[in-house]
């Protein structure tokens, strides 16, 4: 177990490794793109552009460019922006991630919520009316953009129905959970409905197709021929081996949510998250920025499924001896 | 088999856009109309109105008129309903077309790393790990800043800035390793059955081999994930073109109106309603013919039920 444990560790730091290095690739080496003169902007004289390489450093080499910047962002821990001089980046990624922790807990804890109780429920009541009624709610879910999906709140909340059934809906912007337990919650509702519906059509389906092929094991014809209720059959037998699927399409889905995933549901509702910020970053090209959010990014998806691997192999032993 | 119903109607709908236009609305939705009057039953209005809304000029509203401004008008004054129609054209466009390049490349990709093992597949399978541990939509945007706007050289092959191949490629590229790795999968479970040992013992070569053998049987899980990759490369594209990274003008998509009517969505939020209801009803129709097409192909799978 201990063997395969540090296995795994390697290769996620490898797959760190190889994510930060296509990064700055992308942004610094793709053919056509000359970073002085994004930095300078578009008007920029060539003295002026040799003037920014050479401040930034642009015209070193470029493994030298990309030692320096891993060496500022995790060893002397003080990269600065390229865009708003002197702004350190740590700071602001460790001020954005409440944010979007805040936005994932409320969200998973009502994606959890509807998307399981609409999985059992269809189950339950297969070949009746209500199950393809839910599992329409479900592909509904699932294909709609999130962003329109926000603007579409906004509209409904904030628009004439503001003065009269969403007057308790606050004008947008964030309070944070310390400051007042209630009106984070009151700011942060309508953005955990939006980025939760996604998921939730998601859990939804895939329960409901893991729990009706479990209802058909033998294990569960055993437990009925023990004369067991068909309530605990569904709730102590099928539902929890159904769970295995759930936690694990879990894991990964919190992982990249908390590195960053809920970009768009931030962008739209303002919140000011590692996800905006890294997509301010975006906007200014401000590879630093970038950098920084990513790399905090790829660190929670490669920990959720280094995480979801480990507790794999503890379930299950064969997996330890196939990797 | 409604939901092709409702796909094929909507692929006739959009590519009927330039008829629309020029014989019922007698309109250019891509030509800024600011000064414009229109007739309504007998008297005129401005297409930019100056009072109605006590909020400066704002473009007319929905007039659910089909020969004039169905939906109103944009803020530079445009035919919303027409818009409409020519951004399904570019999002359907996009949608269906990354998803044929991505998926023959994925089968190609998962075929011969499935296939010739070692070497092959160890660097196959590490590229596709390397774009899998990157959260989707990250790099989706990375690649969109930095190509959209600058274009891509590749000594002899040049894509323009704004480009619509660019989103396609993107979008392509960025979902590859989700059906190049059950394809992979699939082909190393082949590889050890009888008929496949049978055609190695008799001579056949290699490339006999993957075309012959194995393409037909990776074929029916390639065609189930078709529909669904279609739509999650519709409401990518919408992502990426609302952020203003995907579609670029003069050309119009679903996401880039949803992007205009951000301005509006107080005043004339049937600018960006329209274009969303749109996305929706096409995914929601992709996703249930994709459920319907994967029962086809596995009948255990209709056992299960779905809708």
């Amino acid at each position: 177990m201990l063997r395969f444990i540090s296995k795994r560790l390697a290769s996620a730091l490898l797959v760190m490794f190889t994510i930060s290095v296509l990064v700055f690739l992308i942004f610094f080496a793709t053919p056509g793109v000359d970073p002085a003169a994004r930095i300078a902007g578009k008007s920029a004289t060539p003295a002026v552009l040799r003037q920014v390489a050479k401040e930034f450093g642009l015209n070193r080499p470029l493994p030298i460019r990309y030692g320096l910047m891993m060496f500022h962002l995790f060893i002397k821990q003080d990269l600065t922006s390229y865009v708003n001089i002197g702004d350190r980046i740590i700071p602001q990624i460790t001020a954005a991630a409440p944010i979007t922790l805040s936005l994932i807990f409320g969200a998973v804890v009502i994606w959890l919520f509807v998307g399981i109780s609409a999985g059992v429920v269809a189950a339950k009541n297969k070949g009746k009316f209500i199950d393809p009624l839910v599992m329409f709610f479900g592909i509904t879910a699932i294909s709609i953009p999130v962003f329109w999906l926000g603007e579409m709140v906004t509209i409904i909340t904030q628009g004439g129905l503001h003065h009269t059934v969403f007057a308790w809906v606050p004008n947008g912007g964030y309070v944070s959970l310390t400051q007042n337990p209630w009106q984070w919650a009151l700011h942060l509702f309508w953005p955990w409905v939006t980025l939760a519906s996604l998921y939730a059509g998601i859990y939804a389906r895939v329960l409901r197709g893991e729990l009706i092929n479990n209802m058909n094991e033998d294990y569960i014809r055993t437990a009925r021929a023990k004369g067991l209720s068909e309530r605990r059959i569904l709730y102590r037998h099928a539902l929890r081996c159904s769970m295995i699927t759930i936690v694990s399409l879990f894991g990964l889905d919190v992982g990249v949510l908390v590195g960053g995933a809920a970009l768009l549901t931030e962008v739209v509702f303002g919140l000011q998250g590692v996800g905006w910020l890294t997509y301010q970053g975006l906007q200014n090209l401000d590879l630093p920025l970038i950098m920084g959010c990513v790399m905090y990014g790829a660190f929670f998806v490669v920990l959720a499924s280094a995480v979801v691997d480990v507790l794999y192999a503890y379930i299950d032993p064969r997996i330890r001896v196939v990797a | 088999m409604a939901a092709l119903g409702v796909l094929i109607f909507m692929v006739i709908v959009t590519l009927l856009a330039p008829v629309y236009a020029h014989h019922f609305a007698h309109d250019n939705p891509f030509v800024p109309n600011l000064q414009g009057r229109i007739k309504i039953g007998s008297h005129f209005r401005e297409v930019m109105q100056t009072n109605t809304t006590g909020l400066g000029v704002t473009p007319i509203g929905p007039t659910w008129n089909f020969s004039k401004y169905f939906l109103g008008a944009d803020e530079l004054g445009r035919d919303v309903f027409a818009r409409v129609l020519y951004g399904g054209r570019v999002t359907l466009l996009i949608g269906f077309s990354s998803g044929l390049i991505c998926i023959t490349v994925a089968t190609v990709l998962g075929m011969l790393a499935g296939y010739f093992g070692r070497a092959t597949d160890w660097i196959i399978s590490r590229l596709l790990d390397i774009i899998w541990a990157f959260p989707i939509y990250l790099l989706a945007i990375s690649l969109s800043v930095i190509l959209v706007t600058n274009g891509l050289d590749l000594g002899i092959i040049h894509i323009g800035a704004g480009s619509l191949l660019l989103p396609i490629l993107i979008i392509a590229s960025v979902y590859v390793p989700y059906v190049a790795r059950p394809v992979r999968g699939i082909v190393f479970s082949l590889k050890e059955r009888d008929f496949i040992h049978a055609a190695v013992a008799s001579g056949a070569s290699d490339w006999h081999i993957l075309r012959k053998e194995i393409l037909p049987n990776v074929m029916p899980s390639v065609i189930v994930f078709f529909p669904l990759m279609v739509a999650l490369n519709i409401l990518t594209e919408s992502a990426l073109s609302t952020l203003g990274i995907g579609v670029q003008p003069p050309e119009a998509s679903w996401g880039t109106i949803i992007n205009d009517g951000l301005q509006l969505l107080h005043t004339r939020p049937w600018v960006a309603i329209a274009p969303g209801v749109c996305i929706v009803i096409v995914c929601v129709a992709l996703n249930i013919f994709g459920d319907g097409v994967r029962d086809a192909f596995d009948p255990r799978a209709k056992l299960r039920g779905s809708i």
